[in-house]
């Protein structure tokens, strides 16, 4: 029963670490880039809702959304202003102006929010469940975080399989000056990338933030590293792969703790992805290049 | 496609032009450094001279003495540090306007680093710094400790908690209690109020104040036969869930878990061992104060929650009432320990010199002396927010009981 | 041919003379002592600094792969310079003698990590490559936060538990104290010692980049499969280069860590890598000279950004975007030109120049 309890721990820890890394993982498929940023929009949107749901008392799913659109419009603008620019510039170059936005979002919410944590109140008003006459609890914020992450998963696997948006970031995905000869919009792919990219971010700040209820301008760094490792995990463009690296990352993670050392519990987590990419050189749902001679 | 291209490349463009005027500002700032330090060849002395002159025009008081102060602004462990700094400027302000004796206080920034740090160390040490107020955490107060240990700068760190910081350097003193200490203390309260039979622990094997703590306990606990049926870790990079922890303290039958660490990831294991439906006594240490005043914290998580505390931000004395006031009108925040050690810290000094005839002018090393002599002397006693007739002894160490303390109701209550 | 071996030997005799005159030029400050404590505190970092950016440089620039985890190399080189030096306090009462050998400990364990680390890395391409040396810098720093160590008469003790756990006799000495890093070191580290090890860094860099070896290294970034079809062993070259990189980057760490009391295994995390890869892309890929520059450059700043207090490090993010939009967009990049802000960039241009 306490393995089953872990287990579900994992998941829940693996479900947050999932959507982080679908933000991660659409960026740097349709873009080639990655976001180092990502993390730090996740803290943007925890202290969104955060301010709604306290400040302006709002209600929950109101905050969510404000969150939400706070955050698009925040992904679109640092899209624009700092990644834009640098649309034919080295993907390292972006790698740097990744993370010096980065700094500068944490910097700001240091001078905006204070350096002073909050505790954050769940959005999730469902009490706990209590299966086997008590002996496994399971958390309604646990229970929201998991079917959530089905939910986001199914929807963004409908939207870039299904419809004529997603066609054209699969487009621009393959072949970037191919799809422009087509008469799609390489600028407006990307955008739109951003915005759901940075929508996500602001759902997962709101559910790590009602799982784990502190909010910090730091918040959102570590999370991020770890969901950024997810994402190259599963396979870094493949989303079905950010959902399998995350949720397996989070239950290493628990399970690591729980059987192994809770001091060497971050040394595990990275030591099964080295031994799963020497397996896997491409991540477990990625895509194999092939090298053209 | 163009048209749209335009204006958001103005944008781009106006920006980059403010920013590079702040660089501009920022290099001019350096030339400006160069030309002062070259000036002032022969270093400390001549410096205070000329502030001291610019000073003496501006007005009637004293020119005032340089306090310096270190500790991290930015970075994770920022609370920390914008609290002692915070804490600290409050004392300075009321101490000049008291007239007599005044101090001036310059705050650097070494997020949490031993290099930066060193760095801000060496940015006051040009600046003309006296006295150091610093540095807040541990593992960049070593190295600190040890450059003004070589310059015979007076150092009086109001948070830094381990031993070693002291260890060895006459001119280091601390505010706070030592986590040897906290740690025997600990121990001490829980096998002789029986508070329990069964104790876990849980601490942050990523930070030297929590381990220093934890291994004073448990050397402790095995002296007094307090039985530790569970050890259990975390870092600050897998802060966030704690339900193994928990589990495995509930399965070995612990009714205390034994917390020192500070108050974020306790109210974390605080809200997940509720949700486990897991019970215990939590007992927490000086780290723990902070958590009644967390924002938007559900205080009911934490009932029945005991730590031993030098400081409680609602404790009714006037001094701490008019500290807790003035903190709130300036900052909007309620201060925490740390704001509390800030404070008290710029007092004890002003208190060692309120009687001498120390001036702008003395250099640092009179100053360590005398301040020195005066800390370790028999005859003083401080009493500020963090403690009623502190002593220091002759190591740097204070000697000051720490309080026992449980919240109840949401607020804290004297267990004695 | 001929004529780009000279282009290239004028090159190198430039960053040579470039590191000669600025370590003159200090000396000269320092003996007139018309020098600010910061900028001297600053200047053994700043050398330890300069040849991280310089060896990872010879992985990211010169090999082609993206390393995370460069600072884990310089962790690996800190402790066990650190150790080095410790132990042999009675033995060796020599000051330099003593730094030397444990920046030749910290480079042959770091070496030794780099042959060990680089077999499962070097299987690996692109970003699967980066993330698995971001694994192992990351597992360094949390296995060193675990490791305890000591010494006493009887010899060299290991704890994984506490530094009780040692139990080391009477005149023992902790010297690894987990979280806690290495403290009471004895500071061994100065100025000369930094910019020998940067003389020596360039030396073996530079050789490397333009000998045989270096062609095939550089033809190994450029066209995997090209180099081998002409018999170039593309896992000896990569190893080498990647070998090379950690070897220079154990040398810094243990300079770095004698030159504090205490090192902490936090200090070598991923931020520390992400900035000494700024450092690299900032100075221009392949660019020994601008890598030099931008580390100097870089690790000042934040210091003369001192007088913003608070927003300081907002300040140094915004720049840092700055320089990275105005080094790579063309339009902004010619504008900066025309307004006549050249000789600010002067540093980003050069170097473009240099990277074809």
């Amino acid at each position: 029963m306490t393995f089953l309890s872990y287990l579900i721990s994992g998941i829940s820890l693996g479900s947050i670490y999932a959507i982080i890394a679908l933000g991660y993982t659409m960026v740097y498929g349709i873009a080639k880039m990655l976001n180092f940023a990502h993390g730090d929009v996740i803290m943007v949107g925890g202290y969104m809702s955060f301010i709604a749901m306290i400040n302006f008392g709002w209600p929950p799913l109101l905050s969510v959304l404000f969150a939400i659109l706070v955050c698009t419009v925040l992904g679109i603008l640092i899209e624009q202003l700092a990644y834009k620019p640098l649309r034919s510039a080295p993907p390292l170059a972006v790698l740097i102006t990744a993370i010096g936005v980065s700094y500068f979002l944490q910097n700001a919410a240091l001078l905006i929010f204070s350096a002073n944590p909050k505790s954050y109140s769940s959005i999730i008003p469902f009490d706990s469940l209590r299966l086997f006459n008590g002996q496994l609890i399971i958390s309604g914020t646990t229970i929201v975080t998991i079917i959530a992450c089905i939910v986001i998963i199914w929807t963004l696997n409908t939207i870039v399989n299904k419809t004529k948006i997603g066609k054209a970031m699969r487009a621009v995905s393959e072949d970037k000056e191919a799809a422009q000869l087509m008469g799609i919009s390489v600028n407006k792919t990307i955008s739109v990338t951003f915005a759901i990219g940075s929508a996500l971010a602001a759902v997962a700040g709101v559910l790590l933030c009602s799982a784990y209820p502190i909010l910090m301008p730091t918040t959102g760094a570590m999370p991020g590293i770890k969901a950024f490792t997810a994402a190259v995990f599963g396979g870094i463009g493949s989303i079905p792969g950010a959902f399998l690296g995350g949720i397996l990352l989070g239950i290493i993670e628990i399970l690591g703790k729980a059987y192994v050392s809770t001091q060497l519990s971050d040394a595990i987590v990275f030591a099964v992805l080295i031994i799963i990419l020497l397996v896997k050189p491409t991540g477990l749902l990625g895509k194999k290049t092939l090298v053209k001679v | 496609m163009r048209k749209h291209m335009k204006p958001r490349f103005y944008l781009t463009l106006v920006v980059a032009l403010v920013l590079c005027l702040a660089m501009l500002a920022g290099c001019g700032d350096k030339g400006a450094k160069k030309t002062d330090s070259t000036e002032s060849a022969a270093p400390a002395e001549k410096e205070t001279e000329k502030a001291d002159d610019k000073q003496a025009e501006k007005s009637d008081d004293a020119a005032p003495i340089k306090l310096g102060g270190i500790g991290p602004i930015s970075g994770p462990a920022a609370v920390y540090g914008i609290a002692v700094k915070n804490g600290a400027s409050i004392a300075v302000d009321e101490i000049n306007a008291l007239g007599g004796m005044q101090f001036e206080l310059k705050f650097e920034d070494d997020e949490h680093d031993a290099e930066k740090s060193v760095n801000a160390y060496n940015s006051l040490k040009d600046w003309g710094m006296q006295i150091l107020v610093g540095t807040v955490t541990t593992g960049p107060c070593l190295d600190v400790a040890a450059e003004s240990y070589n310059d015979r700068i007076f150092t009086l760190t109001p948070s830094a908690s381990s031993p070693e910081v002291i260890k060895g350097k006459d001119n280091v003193y601390q505010m706070c209690f030592s986590d040897l200490n906290q740690g025997i203390a600990s121990a001490q309260y829980i096998e002789e109020k029986k508070l329990a039979t069964k104790v876990a622990i849980i601490y942050n094997n990523a930070d030297a104040y929590s381990t220093g703590i934890y291994e004073k306990f448990i050397s402790e606990a095995e002296v007094r036969d307090l039985e530790v049926v569970s050890t259990t870790t975390f870092t600050d990079d897998t802060a966030n869930d704690f339900s193994v922890q928990l589990t495995e303290a509930q399965n070995a039958g612990a009714d205390l878990v034994f917390l020192p660490i500070y108050y974020q990831p306790s109210s974390l294991i605080l809200a997940q061992a509720k949700e486990m439906g897991y019970e215990p006594t939590f007992f927490g240490v000086d780290g723990m104060d902070g958590i009644l005043t967390l924002e938007n914290f559900d205080t009911k998580l934490a009932e029945g929650v005991m730590l031993l505390t030098p400081f409680v931000a609602d404790a009714t004395d006037d001094l701490t009432v008019a500290f807790v006031e003035k903190y709130d009108e300036l900052y909007g925040e309620v201060p925490n320990q740390f704001a509390a050690d800030g404070y008290d810290s710029v007092y004890a000094i002003y208190e060692a010199l309120k009687d001498s005839d120390v001036t702008a002018e003395t250099s640092a090393s009179d100053l360590c002396d005398l301040l020195i002599g005066i800390f370790s002397g028999d005859d003083f006693e401080f009493n500020g927010l963090t403690g009623d007739n502190m002593t220091w002894s002759e190591t740097g160490e204070v000697a000051k009981s720490p309080k026992g303390m449980i919240i109840e109701n949401g607020v804290y209550v004297g267990m004695d | 041919m001929r004529g780009l071996r000279l282009r290239s030997n004028i090159d190198n005799l430039l960053t040579y003379g470039l590191v000669i005159v600025a370590y003159i030029v200090m000396r000269l400050l320092i003996a007139g002592g018309n020098i600010s404590s910061a900028l001297q505190g600053q200047l053994v970092p700043i050398t330890a600094y300069i040849v991280m950016a310089v060896s990872l440089n010879l992985t990211v620039g010169v090999l082609g792969e993206l390393s995370l985890g460069h600072a884990g190399f310089m962790s690996v080189g800190a402790f066990s310079g650190v150790i080095t030096a410790t132990l042999l306090t009675d033995t060796i009462p020599t000051t330099w003698l003593r730094l030397a050998l444990a920046m030749l400990v910290g480079s042959l364990i770091a070496a030794i990590f780099g042959f060990l680390i680089g077999i499962p890395v070097l299987r690996l391409q692109g970003d699967y490559l980066a993330i698995v040396t971001l694994a192992f810098g990351e597992i360094i720093k949390n296995v060193m936060n675990t490791i305890y160590l000591g010494y006493d008469k009887n010899g060299i003790r290991i704890s994984m538990e506490s530094a009780n756990a040692l139990k080391l006799d009477e005149g023992g000495k902790v010297i690894l104290n987990g979280p806690m890093g290495a403290i009471g070191i004895t500071k061994l580290s100065s100025f000369n010692a930094g910019f020998v090890l940067i003389l020596i860094t360039l030396f073996i860099v530079l050789n490397l980049i333009n000998s045989k070896s270096g062609r095939a290294i550089k033809a190994v970034r450029d066209d995997k499969i090209a180099a081998e079809s002409v018999g170039i062993s593309v896992w000896r070259y990569r190893m080498m280069a990647f070998v090379t990189s950690a070897t220079l980057a154990g040398a810094a760490g243990a300079l770095y860590a004698l030159n504090y009391t205490t090192v902490v295994a936090r200090k070598f995390d991923f931020n520390t890598s992400i900035l000494i890869l700024v450092f690299v892309v900032l100075g221009g890929m392949g660019n020994i000279r601008g890598s030099i520059i931008a580390a100097t450059v870089l690790t000042v700043l934040p210091e003369v950004l001192r007088a913003f207090n608070e927003v300081r490090m907002l300040v140094y993010a915004i720049i840092l975007i700055l320089v990275m939009l105005v080094r790579n967009n063309v339009t902004l990049r010619q504008l900066f030109q025309k307004i006549g802000i050249k000789r600010r960039n002067s540093l980003a241009n050069n170097k473009e120049g240099d990277d074809a």
